[in-house]
Formats: C-alpha cells, sequence, structure tokens
C-alpha cells in the first residue's frame, strides 16, 4: 500500500524559468541528491491520489518519481516510511 | 467542408477527481454532496459504483443513504475542481483554439483545420490518453460533425470511451435514443412530446417541421434542426466568454423562511451581494427578477423593470421585496430565494435625471455604496451590515459574494 508523502525539496529555477529540483529532504533529516533528472511531464499518480508536473529522478543510481503539485512536492511512499 | 467537432465529457468529474485523491475510498460507492447542516444535501455526482445502487444526482443524501448504506459521501472541493478543469481545458487547447466549455466538465472542440491533418477519431484518442495519464480520470468523447451529435456521443458510451456520429450512421446511434436526450429537451418537453406520441430523436427528427413550430413556436425549429443533425452553431473560440447579461444570486436557507421579515433578511443579503458584484464589474440594470421555491419545491420567478438604471443596493433589495411581496401569499413555507439583475448597461452611460426623484439622494446613496464596498473590501463582508440583518444570525451568515457558486451555462 502506498501513500502520498510530502516532501522538502531543493530546486533551481534556470534563467529560462524551468525549475528542477536537486534534491529531496526526507522526514528522517536525511537528503537525497538528484543524480538527474530524466524526464519532465504532466501525470497523475493513482498510487499516492494526485496530479501535476512529474519529474523523473535517478536518485542513488534508481529511478524515483517526484511530482510537483501546485506549490507542493510529494513522492509515492510506503505506508510505514518516513 | 464538413466540420469535425469533439465533446468531451469527464466522467463522474467531481467523484472522479475526488478519487483520484483518496486511494482509500476508490474501491467504494462514492457520492460527492453538499452540506446537509446547510440543508444543501443534494447528491452532485457520485462514481460508477454508486451508480449500480441506482444513486442518482440531484437526490436527498438520506435517499441516497437508504439504497446505499456504505455511501461514502463527501462534501465539494470547487478549487480542486476547477484546477483540474484547467488542466483539461489546457490539453484541449494543445489541438485547437476552438475550446467551448460547457459547464466545468464538458468542452466541444472543432478540429476540423487540424494543422498536421489528423482526423478526429485520432485527435479523440489521443486526448482520451493524455486526460487518463495526466489527470487521472477519465472522459468519454463523442465525434461527430455537429454540436449536438457530438454531444450525444460523448453521453452515448462511458466511461473512458469514444463514440463517432457520423453522417453515414447517425441513424443507427442517434435515432433510436430518446428525446430527453437532446440538449434543451427537459421533463415540459419530453412530456409534451410523448403525448404526441414522439418518444425517439428519430421520431422528432421525421415529424415535419411545420408540425413541430405548430406545437412549440420557434423551439420547434431548433427540435427538428437538432434531431437532423443540421445543427450548424460555432465553436467558440477559447476565452471569448459570452457578454454578461445579468447578475443574480439565490441560495437555499438553512431553515424555512415564514414570514416578511425573514425573506426580507435573504434579500438583503443576496441584494447587497449583487449590487456590489454590479458596481465591481462596472454595470448597472435595470430589471430585478426574483426566484422562490417552496418547501414542496413548487417554484416561479416574477420580473419588474424599474424607472431607471441602478446599482444601488437599497433599491435593489426594495425592489425585490416589492415583488416579492407582491406575488407571495404565504401558502408555504419557503425553501430558497434568488434575486437577478439583467437588461444591463456599463455604469458608464449617462442617466436621465428625474425631476419627481430626489436624484441628490440617490447620488448620496451611491457614494455610501462605495464608502460600504471600501469597508466590506478591507475589512470583510460581514463588516458592515444594514441592521435587520443582525436580528437573525443564523440566517444573514452566509456570504453569496464569496461562496463558491457554480455557475449554470445555456448552449444559446
Amino acid at each position: 500500500m502506498s501513500c502520498k508523502r510530502y516532501v522538502d525539496v531543493i530546486a533551481r529555477f534556470y534563467e529560462d524559468g524551468r525549475l528542477l529540483p536537486l534534491a529531496i529532504w526526507w522526514a528522517d533529516g536525511v537528503m537525497y541528491e538528484i543524480d538527474r533528472v530524466l524526464d519532465v511531464r504532466p501525470a497523475a499518480s493513482l498510487k499516492a491520489g494526485g496530479a501535476g508536473i512529474r519529474y523523473t529522478c535517478r536518485i542513488q543510481g534508481r529511478e524515483k518519481y517526484l511530482w510537483r503539485e501546485q506549490d507542493r512536492w510529494f513522492v509515492e511512499a510506503k505506508q510505514n516510511a518516513g | 467542408m464538413e466540420r469535425v467537432i469533439l465533446h468531451s465529457d469527464c466522467n463522474s468529474f467531481y467523484a472522479s477527481v475526488e478519487c483520484l485523491h483518496r486511494p482509500e475510498i476508490r474501491e467504494k460507492p462514492v457520492a460527492v454532496g453538499g452540506d446537509v447542516e446547510q440543508r444543501h444535501g443534494i447528491i452532485l455526482t457520485k462514481n460508477q459504483i454508486a451508480k449500480r445502487y441506482h444513486v442518482k444526482t440531484g437526490e436527498a443524501l438520506w435517499q441516497a443513504r437508504q439504497k446505499c448504506p456504505d455511501l461514502v459521501i463527501v462534501p465539494p472541493n470547487y478549487e480542486l475542481y476547477m484546477r483540474f478543469s484547467q488542466m483539461a481545458r489546457r490539453i484541449y487547447r494543445d489541438y485547437t483554439d476552438l475550446v467551448e466549455p460547457f459547464g466545468l466538465d464538458e468542452a466541444w472542440l472543432d478540429v476540423t483545420a487540424d494543422s498536421r491533418g489528423r482526423d478526429g477519431m485520432t485527435i479523440a484518442e489521443e486526448i482520451r490518453g493524455r486526460i487518463k495519464n495526466e489527470l487521472g480520470i477519465t472522459v468519454s468523447i463523442g465525434v461527430s460533425y455537429n454540436k449536438i451529435f457530438a454531444k450525444l456521443g460523448s453521453d452515448y458510451k462511458k466511461p473512458d470511451a469514444i463514440t463517432r456520429v457520423g453522417k453515414d450512421n447517425y441513424r443507427e446511434i442517434a435515432w433510436p435514443l430518446p428525446c430527453s436526450d437532446l440538449l434543451y429537451v427537459g421533463r415540459a418537453t419530453k412530456r409534451k412530446l410523448e403525448r404526441y406520441g414522439i418518444h425517439t430523436i428519430g421520431d422528432l427528427a421525421n415529424t415535419p417541421e411545420r408540425t413541430l413550430r405548430g406545437w412549440f413556436g420557434k423551439w420547434g425549429e431548433v427540435l427538428s434542426c437538432f434531431a437532423n443533425g443540421l445543427d450548424c452553431s460555432p465553436v467558440a473560440r477559447y476565452g471569448n466568454q459570452p457578454t454578461v447579461k445579468s447578475v443574480g444570486n439565490s441560495t437555499t436557507t438553512p431553515r424555512d423562511l415564514k414570514n416578511d421579515e425573514d425573506v426580507k433578511i435573504i434579500l438583503y443579503v443576496l441584494a447587497g451581494s449583487v449590487a456590489r458584484r454590479l458596481r465591481e464589474q462596472g454595470f448597472k440594470g435595470r430589471t430585478v427578477c426574483i426566484s422562490v421555491r417552496d418547501n414542496q419545491l413548487f417554484s416561479f420567478t416574477r420580473q419588474h423593470t424599474l424607472g431607471s438604471y441602478t446599482n444601488i443596493t437599497s433599491e435593489i433589495s426594495d425592489a425585490g421585496l416589492g415583488l416579492f411581496r407582491k406575488h407571495y401569499r404565504w401558502e408555504r413555507p419557503i425553501r430558497s430565494i434568488g434575486i437577478s439583475m439583467a437588461d444591463l448597461v456599463p455604469d458608464t452611460v449617462p442617466s436621465q435625471a428625474n425631476l419627481y426623484r430626489d436624484e441628490a439622494g440617490r447620488e448620496r446613496l451611491e457614494h455610501l455604496d462605495r464608502a460600504v464596498d471600501w469597508l466590506k473590501n478591507r475589512f470583510g463582508s460581514f463588516a458592515v451590515q444594514p441592521a435587520v440583518l443582525l436580528t437573525d444570525r443564523q440566517l444573514s451568515g452566509f456570504d453569496p459574494k464569496k461562496d463558491h457558486t457554480i455557475h449554470p451555462v445555456g448552449y444559446f
């Protein structure tokens, strides 16, 4: 069972208006750096329940989705994580 | 040249958006319903599972619960629905500028002149997929050569489906449908048509136009035109919102209204909001219209045209109250009431002074309204109120201007 978890994000605004996340700050205080953003597109998350801009990020060699929903960021997390 | 028109309809829109955001209720019968305490306790939409229990839009929450005891009823979140509506429209506009919204959850698209030369079915398929992926909800789409048949098509098969109603197959698809599926065939028209033995859209199409005109006047021509697929009304360009024709507010009151005093309180609140909105948008109006619905749900409207254009709060509320007193005999308590101003002109239009009226007094009233608007904008709608509103705070404690209202729209 997955659920929606809002997270702190460090992001960079580029001069052309693009906004890309650089790191995710997990609730336990650990920061995960994003090695690379592989894809950006509007998408819904059925698992977490929400829709917005989805960033496909490579974090420590693994692909992870990160959503920007209006002013907040969320990930699909396991129920008992974080 | 034959047009290519799409009508896209978000399936069970409010309920789908709620189900997307609450994975835990997705497999349950779900309905979005109004606030029972405020007596807005009706079903606004329901999901497919609730549909199986014959839960109907518009019925009272308790009725729905009787049919389906496990029904999950969630309160509406209009801001969220507006956001999803905007997201859907943004997708439509990737295909054409000619996008005409019809309420929050429906829109017509004219894709005749697609720059990449794709046909209607291909575009419909792409839109269906994108809405599903990007919004997490489903649409059904009708593809046709006119707006009316496109709308029938989007109703034909749902959810998450596409139906083509073309010149070659409309007799098989559209004609067997009941007349009431047509836009503007409501209960009264349906009853009348049935009296003449007309049940399906095909029956309607095969009735001579002249006969229909005899029964319905000019609406007869419109119906005949709709049923035969001859409707040629264009899809409006996005952003060309129709000009405002009237400004109004109405409410279902927290308790039944029993006398003129109760009605006065409600009408003052509503008229205050209407007048303020008129001033904000730079209009004056001349025709006051009230609508009244009693607790047996019998309703009527009455209107009155004033001597001159106005946006003065007290003139509008007095006119509304006058109309009400003239036309209501208190046979039954009242459940909901509304007031609107029509016949609008910009407030910059010079007005004719009337020799027999206190024009200086009117000007003072305008100043007063302006001062009150300023106070309300700064300190909130409840900052200044007529004293009569303080006699019953339960009745007067609503803000029609701020409370979100989704305005119904007409086809014409």
